[in-house]
């Protein structure tokens, strides 16, 4: 079946206009599907992301020129539930660190060997689950997308990590560009302004 | 409110253009000659000027103008008038005279410009000062605003960075009516929320800055249009820094919900660029973080007063009915300027 898509012109208008307009479009997808917006600037983009991150949306967005920007959302009903559902206890494991963000940019752990590296990354997530403290999230981007995709071991790591209030989260971007969007099996997507709050926001980064 | 009613597309101070791009123009215009009484200027990111003309008399001069935020004109000029008269009170000063900045559509129905005076000579008469002239344009879209002039004494003057290690911050207003002002805009605010910003919007800060005289304040500053945290950020000037309580942020009815809503204003995300990197977020719900970075018009005074009169001026404040709350205390410098929990 196609999912619905929906088109929003809210060129010229100032925000919250935008987002309201959006909300709007998304509702009347009735589930799941994709809501496409053109607005005039960058920082109805970064509102509209705000609410996209809140909500568990995937986005991605495109500036066209000066004055045109796309923003595509993409809406899965039962993502976003989970999302939601999630969203509370994330704050109050005791275990959770509350400044330490764990950021995997790429399916290797180290130079060297590709295959190496791939055990190496695969072991790493497994001990990260057997640690006293936990990251407060961890965020897989580039080639560490496909860390959070397919089936693996790792993926059974990193559904206790997040079953134990770990925040676990993709980049959209990088998701579709290796075609892994239908594939995500653990976790929230994300976009490249709440990867970067995230790290500027972070006690301790730690890249493995 | 029927015919008379204002067009707001984005108005009060969430019309202010963002603190990077000012920052950036700024930097590069020739400073003025030096000049021993010019007290407070260019140097400082304060709103308003202080020259001194005697030995115990100086000058605070400041001026603010913008667009309607609400859509009673009379409310409108009240509230324009509050924030502009607001800088004086900021820096410790009195209220002497002011003069109106005028735009206004030519075909517009003059009654609607008569309101907006009507509602801002009642403010300064209110702030004990007199409205002595203005000046008027031809402009596509309304604004209204005031130039104003007080005094204050040189030893008395509030300066927005000057808070100490120790000191404990006060804000005396709620916080949220940019975000509810915005949510009415697209008819999302309910009456009650309006009601409330409204009447935070109009309230002099005079009652507050009053209040003060006696009590070793620091620093000072009206919390305007770079938000709670942006304006928090000029007072720590990269000297101190900083411990906020969100749970003792007092907000506006409504505005929490309408946040919840992404019902935000553009110059909120400004805000949010400009000042994140300072700000660290322990735990703290994402629409109390849009509430810190809401651009306020006609806020409250932000203050850092000493440790030793934190409790007495609270008290007084909370006697005389003034919404005002303990919010953090200063530190010394730490990793970062301002962590929110």
């Amino acid at each position: 079946m196609k999912e619905k898509k929906i088109v929003v012109d809210a060129i010229g208008d100032t925000c919250p206009i935008p987002v309201v307009k959006t909300k709007k479009a998304i509702g009347q997808l009735g589930g799941s599907g994709t809501v496409v917006v053109y607005v005039d600037n960058e920082i109805a983009v970064q509102n509209l992301s705000k609410m996209a991150v809140q909500k568990g949306y995937q986005i991605r967005s495109e500036k066209q020129n000066d004055q045109k920007y796309m923003v595509l959302l993409h809406v899965d009903a039962d993502a976003a539930a989970d999302h939601a559902a999630e969203e509370e206890p994330l704050t109050c494991s005791a275990k959770v660190s509350r400044d330490l963000v764990v950021a995997v940019s790429s399916s290797m752990m180290g130079e060297g060997d590709a295959e190496l590296g791939r055990v190496l990354m695969k072991g790493f997530l497994y001990a990260l689950t057997q640690q006293d403290i936990l990251p407060k999230t961890i965020l897989f981007y580039n080639s560490g997308a496909f860390l959070t995709c397919g089936e693996s071991d790792t993926v059974s790591d990193l559904k206790q990590l997040e079953a134990e209030g770990v925040e676990i989260l993709t980049c959209g971007t990088c998701l579709n560009h290796y075609h892994l969007t239908d594939q995500l099996k653990v976790g929230g997507v994300t976009n490249m302004y709440a990867i970067a709050e995230k790290m500027t926001g972070a006690g301790f980064v730690i890249k493995p | 409110m029927g015919e008379n009613s204002l067009f707001c597309k984005s108005g009060g101070c969430t019309a202010k253009l963002g603190a990077g791009l000012l920052g950036h123009v700024l930097e590069k215009i020739p400073r003025p000659a030096y000049d021993k009484n010019l007290l407070v200027g260019y140097d400082s990111k304060d709103d308003a000027a202080v020259y001194q003309v005697t030995d115990n008399l100086a000058i605070v001069q400041t001026l603010d103008f913008f667009p309607p935020m609400v859509s009673d004109p009379y409310l409108f000029g009240q509230i324009a008038a509050a924030n502009a008269l607001s800088d004086i009170y900021a820096m410790g000063g009195e209220v002497k005279s002011a003069l109106n900045i005028v735009c206004f559509p030519e075909q517009e129905d003059l009654n609607i410009l008569g309101e907006i005076l009507r509602g801002g000579a009642e403010k300064v008469t209110e702030a004990g000062g007199i409205l002595a002239g203005g000046h008027s344009i031809c402009d596509h879209e309304i604004k209204y605003g005031l130039s104003v002039m007080g005094t204050v004494s040189p030893e008395r003057i509030y300066k927005n960075n000057g808070g100490q290690i120790g000191d404990q911050l006060i804000l005396t207003k709620k916080l949220g009516v940019g975000i509810v002002c915005t949510a009415d805009r697209v008819g999302e605010a309910s009456k009650e929320s309006v009601d409330e910003a409204v009447e935070s919007m109009t309230m002099l800060n005079k009652y507050a800055a009053k209040l003060c005289g006696g009590y070793r304040i620091h620093a000072c500053t009206d919390v305007t249009g770079f938000g709670f945290l942006g304006h928090l950020h000029e007072m720590m000037a990269g000297n101190v820094s900083c411990r906020i309580d969100s749970s003792k942020i007092l907000t506006i009815r409504g505005a929490f919900g309408c946040a919840e809503e992404f019902l935000l204003t553009a110059a909120g995300q400004k805000n949010r660029n400009h000042t994140a990197a300072f700000v660290k977020f322990e735990g703290v719900a994402f629409a109390m973080e849009e509430i810190l970075f809401d651009p306020q018009t006609s806020g409250g005074l932000l203050i850092a007063v000493d440790k030793r009169d934190a409790d007495a001026l609270l008290r007084k404040f909370t006697e005389a009915g003034i919404p005002a709350s303990l919010v953090g205390e200063i530190l010394e410098k730490q990793e970062n300027e301002i962590l929110v929990f």
